[in-house]
């Protein structure tokens, strides 16, 4: 089952690859992981989305409670998060037809052209990540040029937060 | 007081308590090496290669309760301690090693011995540091001792570039006598809740079983753990790691468990209904195949380290906590127990075992002529009074020494579970020996692992370390041609020892005593005269039997009832089964 993880660190050189070697020495998945300092700079927020069995998940909230490195962890899966993600896409938009379309296309799905010359659209979006692969499956592969996308990133809902 | 970064590391490592010091130095660690010099409190034991460093020190550690330390240099000073490092953080062992670093300015520029100990050492230990900054030196190495030592021991690596020591930079010390890191915190105590749940259940046991390792001897639980399974009155088995925190000669012990432990301490296992494991972790050497497991049992685990309860095994009671902290909340609440046991159904559990305990299944062979490896062993307890230090490295003749060695106090065991590194067990003996010159300490090995780590018989002698080497001498590989011949058909690819040196030459030339022994009749007497010579390091050569094999054996993907019994103990069995002794 996919889990989404979140994770105060301590904002230190090394605290990063801590959490990435345990995945790898353990053999562990990561889909995806994002990571930036928080208002405290002495703090790190990281989400990872991660997917196993029950016993898996366990360990892996364990193991990664166990880092020194690690402040605090919450798994979001059980309670009541929102996610989000957040994407670039350079597409190919030659002729107005074309043009158009992707604009009437972007709009549906909230998306903002955010540079546009006369051959690209550059394209920001933020959404869950089925969202952001049906727009990408909208647009057609032959004139998708290149994707960035973030990586989840999570937060609860309502009064309770992941807080020291 | 100003120190400079070098003096500081000295004086904090005063300060901390520190006597022995295992190092090598090297261009990272001159400075320090030259504080090192202007002082008399700390000794700094040279070894021949920094691997010895880390086992002697780690040897210390687990003989004595306190931390172990090293000082090597940079590059392949870090990298050669990097297998003791490994070792002890496989079986928890409190280290402290410091690595010299090249200077700050230096680092990532492929530096003349430069290597990124963090990051390597970083999957093997606890935790690890590069120290920045001069002004957090003293506090770094208190959070590296207080972190090594606190919670589920482990090693941890001080990373220290070669300016911040230097000795014309000076900054006022003081010794950090506290440190706090938020994130973390172990926990000791058991949840109440659940300490009186498990109590219940094992009150209510019809077959009990306790399994005990090596968290046990770590938390300094023995005398907990003694009192706890006397009140109960339960059968006790031990892992290779917890052998001496309950006594091995004491009627409730039925002795090591798992792959070659023995017929009744793995039939209880595979009977019981009710197992209690403290401070053990369900390694596979014990649990064989987990969906065969226990199949009957309900399992309370006592784990101070969370993330080992219910990694392999999934446990019906968890309990996070120390052993020392959560035993003697439990034996509180038996001792104000009312709750009755099920007298006759434990009675009759016991007679199940005491019937399996027939099977005698570390009976051996006494072929004539030949000194058998199991023999060596009972030598050597009858001869040390069973008092003496051992350490081992791995192989046969480690199976033997904790079958036929009763260690009946903890920490007189000292060989590597978790790693299995071979080369553990000289360096590991010479620590012991310098933590109790007084005491008897012998180093079992084989023509194999004692190759690995021998230069440091040269540390013996610089040091006048006596430690007996008990070399059971096989001229093979043991352990795994004994797998060769079990599961590859006598296939014994590479194992056979050829143009091995003359070890009694050998240990003359490094100044000590060597003894060849061949003859069974001579065994007695030169196991006496070797523990007579107490103030030399004696290497005994001992050639036993080329082919003898370690027995019980739970193969891959068997029972704990599937053990393989040797063909005398087969027959023993046989005969059994006959008289209607055992089902």
């Amino acid at each position: 089952m996919r889990h989404i993880v979140s994770l105060l660190v301590e904002n230190e050189a090394g605290a990063l690859s801590r959490i990435s070697g345990l995945f790898s020495a353990r053999g562990y998945n990561i889909e995806s992981l994002t990571v930036a300092t928080t208002e405290d700079p002495t703090l790190s927020r990281m989400t990872i989305i991660t997917t196993g069995s029950d016993r898996i998940i366990e360990q892996i909230n364990k193991q990664l409670n166990k880092l020194v490195d690690v402040v605090k962890l919450q798994d979001f899966t059980e309670g009541n998060f929102i996610e989000r993600e957040m994407m670039f896409v350079k597409v190919r938009a030659v002729g107005d037809d074309q043009r158009a379309e992707i604009k009437r296309l972007s709009d549906i799905f909230r998306a903002r052209i955010i540079d546009v010359t006369d051959t690209t659209f550059c394209i920001e979006l933020t959404g869950s990540g089925e969202k952001l692969e049906a727009y990408i499956r909208a647009m057609h592969e032959k004139n998708v040029i290149e994707v960035v996308r973030s990586g989840s990133m999570g937060i609860l809902r309502g009064e309770r937060a992941l807080t020291i | 007081m100003e120190l400079s970064g070098s003096e500081i590391i000295i004086q904090f490592l005063k300060d901390e308590g520190v006597e022995h010091l295992f190092g090598y130095p090297g261009g990272a660690v001159l400075h320090i090496y030259d504080a090192l010099h202007k002082q008399n409190d700390i000794k700094h034991i040279l070894v021949r290669h920094e691997q010895g460093a880390t086992h002697a020190a780690d040897g210390y550690a687990r003989a004595t309760g306190k931390p172990g330390v090293c000082l090597v240099t940079s590059g392949p000073g870090a990298t050669n301690a990097i297998t003791g490092i490994a070792t002890a953080f496989m079986d928890s062992v409190p280290l402290i090693v410091i690595t010299g670093q090249v200077p700050s300015h230096a680092i990532g520029s492929d530096a003349f011995q430069e290597v990124d100990a963090v990051g390597i050492s970083r999957p093997c230990v606890k935790h690890n540091f590069l120290v920045k900054d001069l002004n957090k030196l003293a506090e770094t190495l208190k959070k590296a001792f207080y972190i090594a030592t606190t919670g589920r021991p482990g090693p941890v690596v001080v990373d220290i570039p070669k300016d911040i020591t230097a000795p014309h930079i000076k900054i006022p010390y003081e010794y950090p006598k506290q440190v706090k890191i938020r994130s973390y915190n172990p926990n000791l105590k058991g949840h109440p809740r659940q300490i009186k749940r498990a109590v219940e259940l094992l009150l209510s046991a019809k077959r009990p079983m306790i399994y005990s390792g090596g968290g046990v001897i770590m938390d300094g639980a023995s005398q907990e753990l003694r009192d706890f399974v006397h009140h109960l009155g339960y059968p006790i088995t031990q892992t290779l790691m917890g052998l001496g925190a309950f006594p091995g000669t004491d009627p409730q012990f039925i002795g090591l468990l798992g792959m070659h432990g023995t017929y009744e301490s793995n039939m209880a296992m595979h009977d019981c209904d009710v197992l209690i494991a403290i401070g053990a972790r369900f390694d596979d050497r014990i649990t064989g195949v987990p969906s065969k497991f226990c199949p009957y049992a309900q399992i309370i685990h006592i784990d101070i380290d969370p993330a080992s309860i219910s990694k392999t095994i999934t446990a019906d009671i968890p309990i996070v906590g120390g052993a020392k902290q959560v035993l003697t909340e439990m034996l509180k609440i038996l001792v104000n127990s009312d709750q009755p046991m099920d007298k006759t159904a434990t009675e009759d559990w016991w007679n199940k075992i005491k019937s399996w305990q027939k099977q005698n299944s570390f009976a051996y062979d006494k072929k004539e002529g030949v000194i058998q490896p199991q023999t060596v062993i009972e030598e050597l307890y009858k001869v040390t009074g069973g008092e003496a230090y051992i350490t081992s490295d791995v192989g046969q003749h480690q199976m033997f020494a904790a079958q036929f060695y009763h260690f009946d106090e903890p920490r007189r065991w000292i060989n590597s579970g978790g790693l299995g590194t071979m080369g553990f067990g000289l360096p590991a003996a010479m620590g012991v020996k310098i933590a109790f010159p007084d005491k008897d300490v012998a180093c079992v090995t084989g023509e194999g692992s004692i190759q690995m780590c021998m230069q440091e018989l040269s540390t013996c002698l610089q040091y006048d370390v006596a430690v007996k080497i008990i070399n059971l001498n096989n001229r093979y590989l043991g352990m795994v041609r004994q797998w060769q011949e079990f599961f590859y058909e006598k296939r014994y690819s590479h194992v056979y020892m050829d143009a091995l040196p003359d070890f009694v030459k050998l240990s003359e030339a490094y100044g000590h005593v060597g003894i060849k022994v061949e003859d069974p009749n001579d065994l007695h007497d030169a196991m006496k005269e070797a523990f007579e010579l107490k103030d030399r390091t004696v290497f005994l050569d001992i050639i036993t039997d080329q082919e003898a094999n370690v027995y019980p054996m739970i193969s891959a993907g068997k029972a704990h009832n599937e053990m393989e019994l040797s063909p005398l103990q087969q027959k023993i069995q046989a005969s059994l089964k006959t008289s209607g002794e055992i089902a």
